[in-house]
Formats: structure tokens, C-alpha cells, sequence
């Protein structure tokens, strides 16, 4: 934890920003001294993001001062940010998808031959970004279009963009949502590599027990407002949530209450697709929670996505209620009261202009409308508001356009459609993911009475703690195919990255 | 799992109200800025010329509309799914030449009426098998395509000649009146009726909107979105040879040249009404609006004895204009969006 109490190397003092009369930051205080990892946590719209902006050079302070080395400066763009050493990963990417990894990393910078020659220097970009990439842990061919890469591939572009040139300070926005423990371990190993190079870290994050494995000090933020800062030793993860939150959350997770366990909702054979995953066999009974564990790249979201009718299948079959079914495109799914709560909901669960009402009555065309055509808005207020109301959405009025919804708020309007359609098959991708603890807690207890209630639920998650809690059987995928089953007694984060990883469990 | 006390305040999750009326104020602006332009323009008008503001030259705007406004209906389908349809004008003048080929061959003109719209829903129809069933990247391409296939095989079954001297029966939908109103407005009035009910409260219009918001999570959430765009394309090829007999009525004649360009005057009124090209928005009265703004603009332009080419300046000069208003309307949302976090 040694850091020398030198001048800060950033430092920023009673900062303020307020959009259109609403304080988004009131008075904040907040330094970052060379080498130290500094965790930034609050719940979503508590100004972190917002203070990262002004670091960054996207926005500029209504009111305080920031002092990069002891000096003060404006940072007004940011070029000027990565000018004086500071460089963002952000949490939405900002990659190019028609150009290599080689080229996103270099973008803007690159290298170029000595003297007059100013053809840029391809070999050097593929091999520094090559060897970037296996620093962190993903040797990915650097010739390959980041379209193709997963989202959480492409974070690791970001990553290794953000480490590509000698950044004094990385500001990192939830840079493991979409890794699995696996890689986030060896992001740390990089993370202190950089912290022996001196080169210091903002380390924003919902995930209390990494901050804990990885940061010195921790800063919390609240509606705007400075409430602590520590070294991370003087803290635990339940005061660290109280400061978050300003009240007690007891328990996340509850002991589970043993359910009903009914027939057999879901079976799948054999499904097989090509370069995805191979020979899938598993079931799902009424009432049953079945947790899908892996590392990316394992084919979770492609094997969910394929069940839900999104991807080809090469051979396989699947049964519904112990009948066979051909799913080949949503349609089929969603008639045969499938759920998919994907794992973007930006881009696949959600249209941003619309508002609540309009995206919750999405799938249920008929269950909202006068002879299956003409829509009733009055019904379809009705069940949004009451589904607002189940899910503690937090909302003046369900016309809300749902662009303007923190990210749980919006996860509650994905799970509210899928509600409405009555779905009797959940299948949630990663389902909290960069959501706040409060919201996070309110999707497991849905879960949890979604179970209770009969639906069978399938949840792909890269948070061991959540799949242990939550399901009653894991299922560990491996490259493609099932590496093994784990009852809920038997599974631990050691027998699940056993598997995982390509092991056998004894 | 208990959470013991009331919810936190996370009042940033929320709209303030000075937020809500900024943001009401930015819908006010999608909706009735149009509307303002249309009274600003004529109000303008009327005083710079003072034959415009009379009953024969207001209901001749309307009439002169129609047709734009017919094409610009089945635009603005189109553009709310985030695509384009540059084969209206094509569609519109085949249609032309076939109804008016049938009817001097004797066909009874219902009939010939009847046949003109299959032949525009038929032809809107493989736009949209051509663009999802082959999977082409972008609307662009198969109207791209329709619009010279449409125009060449009306010249090819006309002979490039014009068919002139149309029945009366059939003249009366393009050329009659009904209580000193044109036949032509009360279809469009009625037209446009039908479809804003369309689109604004059946299930058919809410998918359509949703797959110009996010067309992939319209289909993940089972919306059949080739089947439905399918239909849109269909409906702007049979709205287009809808305006091919109102056309022909009005002009005696069917000739393969008609509606040469027509497909650019639908998109201004469709931009100009306010909908986006970006998908997701627009209404059928903001169209209607938008293309009796550009009628409004060329009569009254007429009226001032200005050229026909410096109208088209400045008919180009507003539509720049229209989509620039909607872009400080997108920046402004985003930049708020921002605020969010």
C-alpha cells in the first residue's frame, strides 16, 4: 500500500457543476497522489462520471480549481487531458468497429518512419499492440476489426489503448463489468505493474470486494456530494455501502428458502453451432434457477442468444414443456413465452426514445390491444405503473422517455416487458451489470419471487458471488461446451474456475 | 433481502423540473415547430402578396400539395424505420403509364384504379422482400435500384409517348371537386386520417416506431421486423400509385417522365414535418404540414413572380434548414443524456 505522501499528482478542490439549475456536484474535493490506485465509488448519478468529465477535458467546473503536478491548469479539451498524461477507459466504448485493434490503439498516433519517410509503421502497431494485449492477459490477433470482438474484448482494446502511451494517470470506468474473475485478476497484475511504474489509477467501480483487493484509497461520492475518503485498509465493504447509500442495505443475499421445483420447463440436446459452442445438454425445471458460469469467450451469450433464436443452429434439439420446438428467430420465442434480458440492454432490450409504457408493452402486442390490433394505452398504463410499483422503479410517470433512466431503472424496464408478456422461460444475460447496489439487490429479490412463482430461470453471469447466491445448479461452460454441473452445496469460486478454466473438479 | 427505510434520494436519477420543462419544451418544438413554420411562411406571404391569402389560391396550395403530400405519407413510414425510398417517383410514373394504357384500352376505370395500386403495393413490395430477404445494408440500395427499373419500364411500355384524352370518370379523383373542395384533398385529408390512426394506435405503429428506435431490441423482443418493413415499402409504393392517378386525372394524360424527382420533394416535406432521418420519429400531420409548407412556399414564390429555379434555391435553403433544427434538437438531448450520469 506504500505511497509517498508527495504532492498530489492531481489534485481537485471544491468542485462544482450544475446542469440546468440541478447541482450533479456540489464542493467536491478530490486528489490522486503518483502511484496509488485510487477507488471512486457511488451509486449511479451520485457525480462520478461527471467529475471524471471535467478531469477529462468534457466538461468544465461551473466553479473550483484543479492542480495536475502542484500546477494549476484548465483543462478545457481532452486533448489537452491526454496532453498532460491523463487518459479515460470508458465504460461505453468508444472504439472505431471497421478498423483493426492495431489501428483503434494507435488511433491518432501513429507511429511513423523516422525522417522524411511518413508512411506509418504497421509492423510496429501490430506488435506493440500484440504484446499490450498479452500484458493484460487476451493475446488477440491485432488484425482483427474490433466489430467482431465481444464487448468485453473490446473493453480489453480500450484498456490496452488507454496503456499504449505513457499515461500518468488512467481513469478506469467500470473496467470489469464484462471481464470474468479470471481476467479482472489479471488486470490487477497489470494495474500494479503500472502503479511500480508510477503511473497512478482512478478506479471507478460497483464491485466493493475487488476495490478492496486493488485499491489504496477509496473516495465515496452521494448526490454530488463528497462523503469520505480513506485508505482502503480503515474500511469494509458494509460502511463502504452505508456511506454509498446513506442507509443500511441488510444482506444482499438472503439464505435461499427452498421452492416448489416443478417439471421440466426447458431441455435442451446436443445444440451445436459452429465455432460457438458444441453439444450443449442441460434442463431447467419449474421454479428452478440454473446459474451458467464461464470466462468470456466461453459462449454463454451466444448459447443464449442461439435458444432464443438470434444465432443458427447446426444440430440439436430443444424441448418446451417436454415438447419439441423449433425456435428460429425471437418470434418463435417470444410465442412461446421466452425471455431474453440481453446483455446490452442499450442495444438490444431497449428503445431509448420511447417511453416506459411504449417499451414494457413492446413484447405483449396482444395482451394490450382491442382485437389483438388497435392498442390500449389505458391498460398499458395500468400495467406499467403497476409493474413500476413491484420493481421500485423510481419514476414521476411511466410516459418517462427511458433514454433518461439510470442503468438499473432501465434492467427494471427490460424485466417489466418481459413481465408483461408473461414469460414462463427467463434467460437473463448478465443481468446487473453496471448497475448500483441498491438496484442490484431489488433485480435478485425479482429473481428470487420469479423462481418462486414457477418461471424457470437461466442466468449468465461473470460474477461468481451472484451465480453462488442466486442458483440452484451451475452449470460451468468451457470454451464451447458444458466443462460441468455443480449443485448449490458443491459449488464454490474454486470449483467453478476449476471448471472454467479447463479443469476437472475432484 | 430487506432494505430497512424509505429509498434513498437519488434525485439526479429524476428530472428536476426546470429539466422537464426544457425537455417539454424540445418535444413542444418537434411537435408544433411545423406548424409555426407553415403560419410564419404564410403570414409572410400574405403580406407580401396579396393574392395569397384567398380562398381559390389557399384550396389551389392544398390541391398543388396532394400529390407531394400522397408520396411524403408513404415517406415518412419509411423514414421512421431509419430508411429511405428513393423509387416513389418511379413507381409513380409506371403506375401513370399503366393506368392510362389500360384505360384508353377500354378497361372499365375502376377497375384500371384498382390495378394502378396493386402495381405500386406490388413494386414498394419487393423493396422490401429485396431488402431483408437479401439482407442489403441499407434501404438505399434496392429503391436505389427500383427507381431506375420502375423508370425505365415505364418509358419501355409507353414508348416514351404520352397517353392523353383519359375518361371522365376516371378525371374525377384528380380533377374534381366535391362542394367547390378538390377531390384530391379530400383523399389526402381522409388518407392521412387513416394512417394516423395507423400509426398512432394500432400494434402495426408501434412496431413500426420501435424498429426505427432500436431495430434490434424490436426484434429481441419478438417484433417480426422483415414483415413489417416489408409492408412499409409496400405501403409507399401504393401511396406513390395512389399520386399517379390523382396525377393523371388532373393532367388528362399518363406519360412516363411523371413523377421524375417526386421522391426528393416527399423527403423535404418528411424532414420538414420533423421527422428524423436517424429513425424513431415523426408524425403524419408534421408530414402533412411539411409538404403544404413547400406548396405554400412555391405558390407563394409564384405569386411574387420569382422563378422557378430560384424556388428550388429556396426550397433547398429551407430543407438544410429543417434538418439543422433537428440536429440542435439531437445535440441538445444527448447533452442532456450526459447530465444523466
Amino acid at each position: 500500500m506504500s505511497t509517498s505522501s508527495r504532492e498530489p499528482l492531481l489534485r481537485m478542490e471544491n468542485i462544482t457543476k450544475r446542469f440546468s439549475g440541478v447541482t450533479v456536484l456540489g464542493d467536491v474535493c478530490f486528489d490522486v497522489r503518483p502511484g496509488e490506485v485510487h477507488a471512486l465509488i457511488g451509486e449511479n448519478g451520485a457525480g462520478k462520471s461527471t467529475l471524471m468529465k471535467i478531469v477529462t477535458g468534457l466538461y468544465e467546473a461551473d466553479s473550483g480549481k484543479v492542480f495536475w503536478k502542484g500546477s494549476p491548469v484548465e483543462i478545457k479539451t481532452p486533448h489537452q487531458a491526454h496532453v498532460l498524461g491523463i487518459n479515460i477507459v470508458h465504460q461505453e466504448l468508444i472504439l472505431v468497429p471497421q478498423l483493426s485493434i492495431g489501428e483503434n490503439i494507435f488511433l491518432g498516433r501513429h507511429p511513423v518512419g523516422g525522417g522524411l519517410s511518413r508512411w506509418v509503421r504497421w509492423g510496429d502497431i501490430n506488435n506493440q499492440a500484440k504484446s499490450l494485449l498479452e500484458g493484460l492477459g487476451h493475446p488477440l490477433d491485432p488484425t482483427r476489426t474490433v466489430a467482431e470482438l465481444s464487448i468485453a474484448e473490446q473493453q480489453l482494446v480500450e484498456i490496452a489503448r488507454a496503456l499504449a502511451f505513457s499515461a500518468e494517470l488512467i481513469i478506469m470506468d467500470e473496467p470489469t463489468s464484462p471481464l470474468s474473475e479470471h481476467e479482472t485478476t489479471r488486470l490487477f497484475r497489470t494495474i500494479s505493474q503500472l502503479k511500480a511504474r508510477g503511473v497512478s489509477i482512478v478506479y471507478i467501480s460497483h464491485r466493493l470486494k475487488e476495490i478492496h483487493q486493488v485499491a489504496d484509497r477509496v473516495t465515496v461520492l452521494r448526490d454530488g456530494r463528497h462523503i469520505a475518503t480513506k485508505p482502503i485498509a480503515e474500511t469494509t465493504t458494509d460502511n463502504l455501502v452505508r456511506y454509498m447509500v446513506g442507509r443500511e442495505i441488510s444482506e444482499q443475499f438472503s439464505d435461499k428458502s427452498p421452492h416448489v421445483n416443478g417439471e421440466e420447463a426447458l431441455r435442451v440436446e446436443g445444440l451445436t453451432a459452429r465455432g460457438k459452442f458444441s453439444d450443449i445438454s442441460f434442463s431447467v425445471r419449474r421454479g428452478e434457477i440454473v446459474g451458467l458460469a464461464g470466462l468470456v469467450g466461453a459462449g454463454r451469450t451466444e448459447l443464449v442468444e442461439t435458444l432464443f433464436g438470434a444465432g443458427e443452429v447446426e444440430s440439436g434439439k430443444v424441448y418446451l414443456d417436454g415438447q419439441p420446438v423449433a425456435i428460429k428467430t425471437p418470434i418463435d420465442a417470444v410465442r412461446h413465452r421466452l425471455a431474453l434480458v440481453a446483455d446490452d440492454r442499450k442495444a438490444k432490450g431497449l428503445v431509448l426514445g420511447g417511453s416506459i409504457r411504449f417499451n414494457v408493452a413492446l413484447a405483449a402486442p396482444k395482451k394490450f390491444a382491442r382485437y389483438g390490433v388497435f392498442l390500449n394505452s389505458a391498460r398499458e398504463r395500468e400495467v406499467a405503473n403497476r409493474l413500476a410499483r413491484e420493481l421500485h422503479l423510481k419514476t414521476p410517470s411511466v410516459e418517462q422517455q427511458v433514454m433518461y433512466l439510470s442503468g438499473g431503472g432501465q434492467q427494471k424496464v427490460v424485466l417489466a416487458k418481459w413481465l408483461s408478456a408473461d414469460s414462463k422461460v427467463f434467460i437473463l444475460d448478465e443481468p446487473t451489470r453496471g448497475i448500483d447496489v441498491g438496484s442490484k439487490a431489488e433485480i435478485y429479490d425479482l429473481i428470487r419471487r420469479l423462481a418462486e412463482r414457477g418461471v424457470a430461470v437461466l442466468v449468465v453471469s461473470s460474477e461468481l458471488e451472484e451465480i453462488l447466491n442466486l442458483a440452484d445448479r451451475i452449470l460451468v461452460m468451457h470454451r464451447g461446451r458444458i466443462a460441468g454441473e455443480l449443485a448449490r452445496e458443491d459449488a464454490t469460486d474454486e470449483s467453478i474456475m476449476q471448471l472454467a478454466t479447463g479443469g476437472d473438479v475432484h | 433481502m430487506a432494505t430497512s427505510g424509505a429509498p434513498p434520494s437519488a434525485p439526479s436519477d429524476l428530472p428536476s423540473d426546470s429539466q422537464r420543462w426544457r425537455r417539454a419544451g424540445s418535444s413542444m418544438m418537434r411537435r408544433f415547430g411545423p406548424l409555426l413554420g407553415l403560419l410564419v411562411t404564410s403570414a409572410i406571404l400574405s403580406f407580401l402578396s396579396p393574392y395569397f391569402l384567398t380562398f381559390d389560391n389557399l384550396i389551389n396550395v392544398f390541391r398543388q400539395s396532394s400529390i407531394n403530400a400522397l408520396l411524403a405519407l408513404g415517406q415518412l413510414l419509411v423514414i421512421i424505420t431509419a430508411g429511405i425510398d428513393l423509387s416513389v417517383g418511379s413507381i409513380l410514373g409506371l403506375s401513370c403509364v399503366l393506368v392510362a394504357m389500360m384505360l384508353k384500352a377500354g378497361v372499365p376505370w375502376p377497375l384500371c384504379i384498382l390495378a394502378g395500386a396493386c402495381v405500386g403495393t406490388v413494386l414498394g413490395m419487393m423493396n422490401g422482400l429485396l431488402l431483408t430477404k437479401l439482407r442489403l445494408p441499407h434501404p438505399f440500395i434496392p429503391t436505389l435500384g427500383m427507381m431506375n427499373v420502375a423508370r425505365g419500364l415505364a418509358f419501355v411500355i409507353s414508348g416514351g409517348f404520352p397517353i392523353s384524352e383519359l375518361p371522365q370518370g376516371f378525371r374525377f379523383w384528380g380533377a374534381g371537386t366535391i362542394a367547390y373542395i378538390p377531390v384530391p384533398v379530400i383523399l389526402v385529408v381522409a388518407i392521412y386520417a387513416l394512417f394516423h390512426v395507423f400509426l398512432t394506435r394500432t400494434t402495426f405503429g408501434r412496431d413500426v416506431y420501435a424498429i426505427g428506435g432500436n431495430k434490434q431490441a424490436a426484434m429481441f423482443s419478438g417484433i417480426p421486423v422483415d414483415r413489417r418493413l416489408t409492408m412499409v415499402y409496400a405501403m409507399s409504393g401504393g401511396l406513390a400509385a395512389l399520386g399517379a392517378i390523382v396525377l393523371a386525372g388532373r393532367l388528362n394524360s399518363g406519360f412516363p417522365l411523371a413523377g421524375d424527382g417526386a421522391e426528393l420533394d416527399a423527403i423535404a416535406a418528411v424532414i420538414i414535418g420533423g421527422a428524423s432521418f436517424f429513425g424513431g420519429v415523426g408524425t403524419v400531420w408534421g408530414t402533412l404540414i411539411g409538404a403544404l409548407i413547400m406548396g405554400v412556399l412555391r405558390n407563394g414564390l409564384t405569386l411574387l413572380n420569382v422563378s422557378p429555379n430560384w424556388q428550388k434555391v429556396v426550397i433547398g435553403v429551407v430543407i438544410v434548414a429543417a434538418v439543422w433544427i433537428d440536429v440542435l434538437r439531437q445535440r441538445t438531448s444527448t447533452k442532456r443524456k450526459l447530465a444523466r450520469k
